[in-house]
């Protein structure tokens, strides 16, 4: 039967079940923190994070400390050092996350050499293991995902008005500085969350590709997050189906999955959008009777 | 002192800048409700600086400044700032009533929900400015005209008492002008007082007090004296056809 191939992995194998929950949790998670990444312009900041964790999963791997608390103390230097850097030096932002981003990789990068299992840990932590979760990783992801959501629910007003204006959050009342820093922990929750899922390296993609999608539709931010967390639900069954028939790598192919589902509904919103502009040419420009009725009603 | 005397916007010996150099220095103020003061001066000429201070986003390098009698950024729900060219909105999923609507975020704060009264504001304050009939229209889909509109109709909805606007009229056409024009005498006969930042010398025709400045205050009083020919030269390098 033709829909046996899309169920009989998840059906027959405990390890792809608890692969799909751990990426739906990731999936909704990053829809919620990647939104106010995508619009607030922190796409470098969120791949400065993620590559910021590596040297403390690298070495509490090393120590025999939990990666997660690892991953924590690498974020919180990651942030730090980004402020610091860029205000004591006047430099400009992406120089400063440019210069640690790298720095805190190579760091990284040496740190994992002095492992016996070097390549083995490196790929571990870059792409993730998530055919290896376990009931910890998939409790730990839905604290993090109940973490995002309150914050990002309760905090909404001064983040929208940071995507817009951080003069106009200053004031409305709305510390730029405090809120700013807040959607900088919510995205280094959701990096610490993620990484045994998809890993350090690709929880940008999952950042990324599902809210830039939902940005191509939504007219609103609540509508931007659910196609978002679709997208990315979607991008894990679709990338955990091709990885177990084809034998390749899950986390790559869930990201690849959400990369390739943005580049269709950007070829998709493109292609509506010049049928639209042939159409509206093509009937006298009704847009302009549009705009210069609507301007009629100016005093 | 009865109300309508009282001063709602005090500068004393005010030096406005960045990173403690000044742009410009001893500004002295003091204005009342429904009154009106224009700042003209070419690009870099501290109009923006001025008003950003007033609005809090920058510290005075010296000098004191208040609003309705307390610091200045302390009162969110009774100030609204307009920036210049305020928001990069083309990829913001936003409508322009969810825009409109963020004027009244200073008032509902983090965890108020938006009672029918705000509704009302936001929705008067889009027909105010026109936008009314595109209000559930994306705000990147809009003109640049359009859009300032929105903006402004959002500092309307703060229902504020001091409204510091920088250039409202850029983008607009001369119905837009008009509409603008309009709009400051109707909240100042209401007893809102406006701080407008413009390099329009035609703007400054209704005002109770000029500011001609040139990274100093070239001039300061009523237009027919703050707009005199030596100053206008000294600021602009011309003067007005008389």
């Amino acid at each position: 039967m033709f829909v046996e191939p899309l169920i009989d992995p998840f059906a027959a194998n405990e390890f792809m079940r608890f692969a799909l929950l751990a990426g739906v949790l990731v999936a909704v998670t990053c829809a919620i923190a990647g939104t106010f990444v995508v619009l607030r312009g922190l796409a470098f900041v969120g791949d400065a994070l993620a590559h910021g964790v590596l040297p403390g999963i690298a070495a509490a791997l090393l120590l025999g400390v939990s990666g997660v608390v690892g991953a924590a103390v690498g974020s919180l230097v990651m942030m730090g050092g980004v402020s610091l850097v860029s205000r004591r030096l006047r430099l400009s932002g992406d120089t400063a996350i440019g210069l640690l981003f790298v720095g805190m990789l190579a760091l990284g990068v040496m740190i994992t050499s002095r492992s016996r299992t070097f390549v083995g840990d490196l790929s571990r932590i870059l792409f993730g293991e998530v055919l290896g979760v376990d009931i910890g990783d998939i409790t730990l992801q839905f604290g993090a995902l109940a973490v995002v959501a309150t914050v990002a629910f309760i905090a909404r007003r001064p983040f929208l008005l940071l995507c817009v204006d951080e003069g106009l959050a200053n004031t409305s009342g709305f510390s730029s500085r405090l809120f700013h820093n807040l959607l900088l922990m919510i995205v280094a929750v959701t990096v610490i969350a993620s990484f045994q899922t998809v890993g350090t390296l690709l929880v940008l993609g999952m950042l990324v590709a599902p809210a830039a999608t939902g940005a191509l539709f939504a007219r609103r931010i609540s509508t931007m997050i659910l196609i978002a967390s679709v997208v990315g639900t979607t991008s894990t069954y679709v990338g955990l189906l091709v990885s177990y028939h084809f034998n390749l790598a899950a986390g790559a192919s869930i990201v690849l999955s959400a990369v390739a589902m943005f580049a269709l509904c950007a070829f998709f919103s493109e292609a509506k959008k010049a049928v639209g502009k042939k159409d509206a040419d093509e009937h006298e420009h009704p847009h302009e009777h549009q705009h210069s009725h609507s301007g009629s009603h100016f005093r | 002192m009865n109300e309508k005397n009282r001063a709602t916007l005090l500068a004393d010996q005010l030096a406005v800048g960045y990173s403690k150099h000044p742009v410009v220095k001893n500004v002295n103020l003091r204005l009342t409700a429904g009154e009106l003061l224009v700042l003209i001066g070419t690009n870099g000429s501290g109009k923006s600086t001025i008003l950003k201070t007033m609005a809090g986003l920058i510290k005075p390098i010296s000098g004191d400044i208040e609003i309705l009698g307390a610091p200045v950024g302390s009162l969110p729900k009774r100030v609204a700032y307009l920036p210049q060219h305020p928001i990069s909105t083309h990829t913001l999923p936003l409508r322009v009533r969810d825009v409109v609507a963020m004027g009244r975020f200073a008032h509902l704060g983090l965890f108020k929900n938006p009672s029918a009264a705000d509704k009302k504001i936001v929705d008067d304050s889009m027909r105010s400015t026109g936008i009314d009939t595109e209000s559930d229209d994306p705000i990147r889909d809009l003109s640049g005209g359009q859009q300032q509109r929105t903006h402004l109709a959002q500092a309307l909805a703060r229902q504020a008492e001091i409204m510091l606007l920088d250039e409202p009229t850029a983008g607009l056409d001369i119905n837009g002008r008009k509409l603008v024009a309009d709009l400051i005498a109707e909240q100042r006969s209401r007893g809102v007082t406006v701080v407008l930042a413009t390099h329009e010398l035609k703007d400054a025709e209704s005002a109770n007090t000029v500011m001609l400045l040139a990274q100093r205050v070239v001039s300061i009083g009523p237009p027919e004296t703050a707009l005199g020919d030596e100053y206008l030269r000294e600021c602009f390098g011309f003067t007005q056809p008389h």
